[in-house]
């Protein structure tokens, strides 16, 4: 199948590690992927930070650039869920009746990765080789949003080598939010605190999730008080094999996604 | 109300009055909320209280086999009334008074406040007993008969805490939540009359000083204050759910009774209460059924109250009903469920939103009903997780109500300044670079500037610059990538 990847804005610009990952994962299942450039951001940020006007062209651009493709997916609850639910509403509201029909149908084709390898591949073993204790942190926009469920727990009940932990309170949200993480930085950060204490309670040298906003916040705070902890995304995990496995160097949260020979794809 | 109406335009209704009743605070979420979480007492009580009554609700949801489509028929009533409110409250008129009960109408705080304090002085007392009522709180009515000249004793038990410690409220459901035993024991022997001088902290004694206190007033009040739940258009039918059984004194006792009810309490028939009395102890206080749960209707002779007054509060209510993004905020049923399933409630409490409406439901009610520039910083006090929305037993979409909250506050704000705020113009430079994928690609390489910064630990630590502090003050920040994933994909990949 050819699949095109929505990159998301944060993953371009913070973590290119997590949309290599998503590529070497499908390609590695026999697909092909296109990153079509003209892509830029879903909107969300704009949107949940009360500036829907200015969202549209991006909504515009979304929909210009996924349109010709059969399937997208992005590595990205959150983004998904932007494009889910409030692409139409931008376009209902500033918009033309013909956007409003065009985001519907590109909402209705735009995965998110567990949702794509599970719905849409109809695959729980990718393959992976991931031999670390590792604990999942269901993020709110898969959660509630997209209700993605069990689907990541299925993926990675099948890494092999891959010790999984409950984590306790997993519902609960990390307290990132957007900008909610800047303007209400305390109430974030005490969110944050019991976020840690949860995952840190698993003994976990991995907390996991299909979020990099998420994950930059839990890893952000594992990483300032030197809890020996860190975040890795559901798409590095599953991406990772034996025959090139992630190494994790140590105090480097930019580690490259493999030791071995860059890969001959 | 400060923006200008244009010709043709119809002006929105009013909103909630400044200067009367308790729906604003003194400091903006972020600032109160500091402090808040630094009292650990608070966090201690707040997260075993909300833990607590999460786990309950919980449990007796998940006894209901048809939950959700009780959920569905409770939304689809409260839509329902909603989109015809001024022909039930006028069906509701005409039933109450059929049935010798008088309805006043208070277009907001000052006249409700007004109207009751009229009808207590021409009975000629000076104390008078009162039902937990949120609706009384949110017009300050105490304060309004205290000026007055007439006592007004809260017979609730966490309502009569926060009264005699001079107190606000911070929870729709459990006000005291804040207090401990210790305190209320404190609190009792300052200011409770008659008071036994050897009390203990014991929930029970605590307990038994509050009953003994408050049957005295119960026996000789002459005048009863009460809000509803519900009121059914139909019958004329008012109801209040409760657990202390105060209510039930308060209801039938007292010679006159004066009943505050926002509009929007409104039920189409009395069947609906079917709907509602089954979703509203369980996402409340967690039970099967309250233990008392009393209904009146007008007045009947030589039983209960022989004077019943009703008076309908606006205070808003019609200005969130005119946005058709915010309406639903008027469908709640005052459970208090996304109080206790909300993180940010949970650590912050209630008295950090200013609003005797705390928490998801407060965020989007208080702005709407006092205008959104005195409750501008509500709708940011949320992580829109989305706890709330799923618990809540009328299906009130409270984050999408958050974000419309937001841009409406943004727009308001573009429109009543010349000058973009800060903010705002960040917002818009942002999305001049996105707008673009040659601008985008090249601001993301500028991004690389960053690499600068982070070499010792691989990770940036503290920035003491305005905003990145925000975040780096309790979280490191990965340093840039080398590459972007676009430049990435084109060398590598050999594509653009």
């Amino acid at each position: 199948m050819r699949i095109a990847l929505f990159i998301t804005c944060l993953a371009d610009a913070m973590f290119p590690d997590v949309g290599q990952a998503t590529v070497r994962v499908l390609e590695r299942l026999g697909h092909s992927v296109d990153f079509p450039a003209g892509q830029t951001c879903c909107g969300q940020m704009h949107v949940n930070t009360g500036y829907q006007k200015q969202a549209l062209p991006l909504v515009q651009r979304f929909a210009d650039v996924f349109e010709p493709y059969e399937v997208v997916v992005a590595p990205s609850g959150s983004c998904v869920g932007s494009v889910r639910h409030q692409h139409q509403m931008l376009a209902e509201r500033f918009g033309t009746p013909q956007l409003v029909t065009r985001v519907r149908g590109i909402a209705a084709k735009t995965y998110e990765l567990s949702e794509l390898l599970i719905d849409v591949l109809d695959v729980t073993d990718v393959g992976a080789y991931f031999p670390h204790r590792v604990t999942y942190h269901p993020t709110c926009h898969s959660l509630r949003m997209l209700r993605v469920g069990d689907k990541p727990l299925r993926l990675l009940r099948c890494v092999d080598g891959l010790e999984l932990v409950e984590l306790p309170a997993a519902d609960e949200c990390c307290g990132f939010g957007g900008t909610f993480a800047i303007k209400n930085s305390d109430t974030s950060t005490a969110m944050l605190a019991d976020k840690m204490r949860n995952v840190l309670s698993t003994g976990a040298e991995i907390c996991t999730a299909g979020d990099s906003s998420c994950l930059m916040h839990i890893g952000g705070g594992l990483s300032r008080l030197r809890t020996g902890a860190k975040t890795v995304h559901l798409a590095q995990i599953l991406a990772a094999t034996r025959q090139e496995p992630m190494v994790l160097a140590s105090g480097r949260q930019d580690a490259p996604p493999h030791s071995g020979p860059e890969a001959v794809l | 109300m400060s923006a200008p109406v244009m010709l043709g335009m119809p002006a929105l209704p009013p909103t909630s009055p400044r200067g009367v009743g308790n729906l604003r605070g003194d400091e903006k979420f972020p600032v109160a909320a500091r402090h808040a979480l630094a009292d650990t007492q608070l966090r201690r009580n707040l997260g075993k209280a909300t833990g607590t009554i999460r786990a309950k609700r919980a449990q007796v949801v998940s006894e209901v086999p048809d939950w959700e489509e009780l959920r569905e028929a409770g939304r689809q009533l409260k839509v329902h009334t909603m989109a015809r409110l001024p022909e039930y409250l006028a069906q509701f008129e005409g039933a109450v008074t059929a049935r010798g009960g008088v309805v006043h109408w208070a277009r907001d705080a000052a006249e409700a406040n007004a109207i009751v304090l009229d009808l207590v002085q021409a009975k000629s007392v000076d104390e008078v007993v009162k039902v937990k009522s949120m609706a009384t709180q949110e017009i300050g009515l105490n304060e309004a008969l205290e000026a007055g000249g007439i006592a007004a004793l809260e017979t609730d038990l966490a309502e009569l805490i926060v009264q005699l410690g001079h107190d606000r409220p911070s929870h729709i459901l459990v006000p005291a939540i804040h207090r401990n035993r210790a305190e209320i024991r404190e609190i009792f022997l300052a200011e409770m009359e008659d008071v036994d001088a050897g009390l203990t902290d014991e929930p029970a004694a605590l307990a038994g000083a509050a009953r003994q206190h408050l049957r005295r007033k119960f026996l000789s009040a002459k005048v009863g204050i009460s809000g509803a739940n519900f009121g059914v258009a139909e019958t004329g039918t008012l109801s209040v759910v409760e657990s202390e059984g105060n209510g039930r004194m308060c209801l039938t006792l007292p010679e006159t009774l004066i009943t505050i009810m926002g509009i929007e309490k409104l039920v189409p028939r009395w069947q609906d209460l079917e709907v509602f009395l089954q979703l509203l102890p369980r996402s409340s206080t967690g039970e099967r059924m309250n233990p008392y749960t009393s209904m009146w209707t007008g007045v009947t002779p030589g039983d209960g109250p022989q004077e019943f007054h009703l008076i309908l509060l606006d205070n808003g209510r019609t200005a969130v009903l005119a946005d058709a993004g915010g309406r639903d905020a008027l469908n709640c049923i005052r459970c208090s469920a996304c109080l206790n399933v909300c993180p940010v409630y949970e650590r912050t409490g209630g008295h950090a939103y200013g609003s005797v409406y705390p928490g998801p439901i407060g965020a989007i009610l208080s702005p709407q009903l006092t205008g959104i520039e005195d409750n501008a910083s509500l709708p940011y006090a949320s992580s829109l997780c989305g706890a709330c929305y799923d618990v809540c037993p009328v299906k009130i979409d409270i984050p999408s109500i958050l974000v419309h909250l937001r841009a409406r506050h943004t727009e308001a704000h573009a429109a009543a300044h010349r000058v973009p705020s800060a903010e705002a113009t960040a917002m818009a430079a942002a999305a001049w670079v996105m707008g673009n994928p040659t601008r985008w690609t090249l601001a993301l390489r500028g991004g690389r500037l960053g690499r600068a910064l982070g070499r010792k630990r691989g990770v940036i630590g503290e920035v003491p610059l305005p905003v990145v502090k925000e975040w780096t003050d309790a979280r490191d920040f990965a340093r840039p990538p080398k590459q972007t994933f676009r430049d990435w994909w084109a060398t590598e990949r050999g594509r653009t």
